[in-house]
């Protein structure tokens, strides 16, 4: 069984070298189909596209900073029942993890599908990307330019505005893939390695006739430490930040204070996963007295109404499974950091059940199970 | 100005913390009026969002109240419950909602004078906690 091989890249274009890698996957693996972000036809902008000619491939561009919607979502709906051909995505690792998630909660599945990872230097804000495609002649470019800023020796990226989720995110690498290809530390004018993380991911790398990959590169591991180093930094910040800043109910309330209940927020997550969220039934579509009601008693009251309850509701229902993509904050049309908030309470919820999100797909969900003694301590009245 | 009065929001289950709720009733043993009892099957059907929704219309305390470990009559909806009690507790106390106005109590069926005895001091503690939300001008 073959582990990990060599992807040659030509001139150090890494995006012909990535779309030739996958051409020849979709070749040799006998894959139908492969979910991977790419070009649409119309315009320079990039959505996960469901890509059965090969041909196509010369429009994926899985190495672009467009991040429009987390990839886990629709992978989801490809993956729920047996789609009657093999299948394979390319992810950020924050949508594996999401994946996961979601394959937890009986919302699609691993089996039929090879999940291929690409280290991810971060993404930009949907509007921060079309501001920067915007500005490069060609797509190509757009990305080049962007690869050539991301993973340069300086890892500070002072010219690129990555959002902040990424700024903070401390799983850059996809360790969750079956197939991971690495990006970090590799010198651009030698080839890169493809590693098969699973059994599924061997048997695909088997089969594809490339030759075995060249020794790990040295500078790998210092250039990921040093990366992980300063996004650890930056996230620690940015917990103070939200804690000095939602100490109190009206801390929480300021920090929302743009929030319109739009729940675009609640559609962008990837892990909330209900068809019928409570937020959209007529649970809280109260009786118009009872508004009058809450005037009366406070004085005036805020419409809508309702949306600390839906944040903090939120928080109650899927903080434990946050991944930390930011795409709350990206769905956001009042730019709320919520994302920064969200990683904030998830960071601490799944701190208290010992529970990473997304990273180990036979670790049960904090909420999904109990043990018969355990939190002795939030019994009673001491 | 009239001393402060909590109001103080408890779920109990119908099998086991409502029946003691009731035995204390007809034993004719009284408890404080700031309780509000809602009954509910079971622990284990409290969304964590009938607690936050509770807060953030104005009780000062919210309460939990089930079946003893291994007597659920739903077979561990009680454990469920703690979880979510677990999970509270590390969320609302970020945004300072205190920790001990959240409890989660087990009061057997046959407890009718524990469950007057447990509502008296539950009332006391949130009652020198103070008003949860003081400052809320209106509904959020």
């Amino acid at each position: 069984m073959t582990q990990a091989i060599h992807i040659d890249i030509k001139n150090e274009d890494w995006l012909s070298g990535i779309r030739s890698f996958f051409t020849t996957v979709m070749e040799k693996a006998g894959i139908d189909a492969i979910l991977i972000p790419t070009r649409l036809s119309v315009k320079n902008r990039i959505m996960p596209t469901l890509v059965s000619d090969p041909a196509r491939l010369a429009e994926a561009d899985p190495l672009s900073p467009a991040f429009p919607v987390n990839g886990a979502q629709q992978l989801a709906k490809l993956t729920r029942l047996p789609a009657g051909g093999k299948m394979a995505a390319v992810l950020r690792p924050c949508e594996i993890r999401a994946f996961n998630e979601l394959v937890k909660l009986n919302q699609g599945k691993r089996d039929d599908v090879v999940i291929f990872g690409v280290d991810c230097p971060g993404a930009l804000s949907n509007s921060d990307f079309r501001t920067f495609a915007d500005q490069h002649e060609t797509p190509d470019a757009a990305t080049r330019a962007f690869c050539a800023a991301a993973f340069s020796s300086d890892p500070i990226h002072e010219n690129l505005t990555l959002t902040s989720a990424c700024r903070s995110c401390d799983h850059p690498t996809p360790d969750g893939a079956d197939i991971a290809v690495a990006l970090f530390g590799t010198d651009s004018t030698k080839g890169l390695t493809a590693r098969a993380h699973t059994e599924m991911g061997e048997t695909v790398l088997t089969g594809l006739d490339l030759p075995p990959a060249e020794a790990v590169p040295p500078q790998q591991k210092t250039v990921i430490a040093a990366m992980l180093k300063q996004r650890k930094q930056y996230r620690k910040q940015m917990f103070t930040a939200v804690e000095d800043a939602t100490g109190s109910i009206h801390g929480l309330s300021t920090y929302l204070a743009d929030c319109v209940n739009c729940y675009n927020c609640r559609v962008a997550c990837p892990v909330c996963y209900c068809t019928t969220c409570v937020f959209t039934t007529d649970t809280f579509c109260h009786e118009p007295f009872q508004y009058l009601q809450w005037a009366r008693r406070k004085g005036g009251v805020k419409m809508p109404t309702d949306t600390l309850f839906f944040h903090l509701t939120r928080m109650a229902h899927i903080s434990t499974a946050c991944v930390g993509c930011g795409q709350c904050t990206n769905a956001c049309p009042n730019d709320i950091p919520l994302s920064d908030l969200f990683s904030f309470v998830a960071h601490h919820t799944q701190g208290a059940f010992g529970y990473g999100a997304g990273l180990d797909l036979s670790q049960q969900q904090p909420m999904c199970g109990f043990e018969k003694e355990e939190y002795g301590e939030v019994v009673g009245l001491n | 100005m009239d001393p402060f009065e909590p109001a103080i929001i408890a779920f109990v289950c119908n099998w086991c913390t409502y029946t003691a709720a009731d035995l204390a009733g007809t034993s004719r043993l009284s408890y404080p009026k700031n309780i509000r009892l809602i009954r509910v099957m079971c622990t284990g059907m409290v969304d964590p969002q009938y607690v936050i929704k509770a807060f953030l219309e104005g009780a000062d305390g919210v309460l939990i109240s089930g079946c003893h470990p291994g007597d659920c009559h739903y077979i561990n909806g009680n454990y469920k419950a703690r979880r979510r009690v677990k999970l509270l507790k590390e969320i609302l106390p970020r945004f300072g909602i205190d920790s001990r106005r959240l409890r989660l109590t087990w009061i057997g069926a046959s407890d009718g004078i524990q469950f007057a005895g447990i509502m008296g001091d539950l009332v006391a503690q949130t009652r020198e906690l103070g008003p949860a939300l003081p400052d809320l001008k209106m509904v959020i």
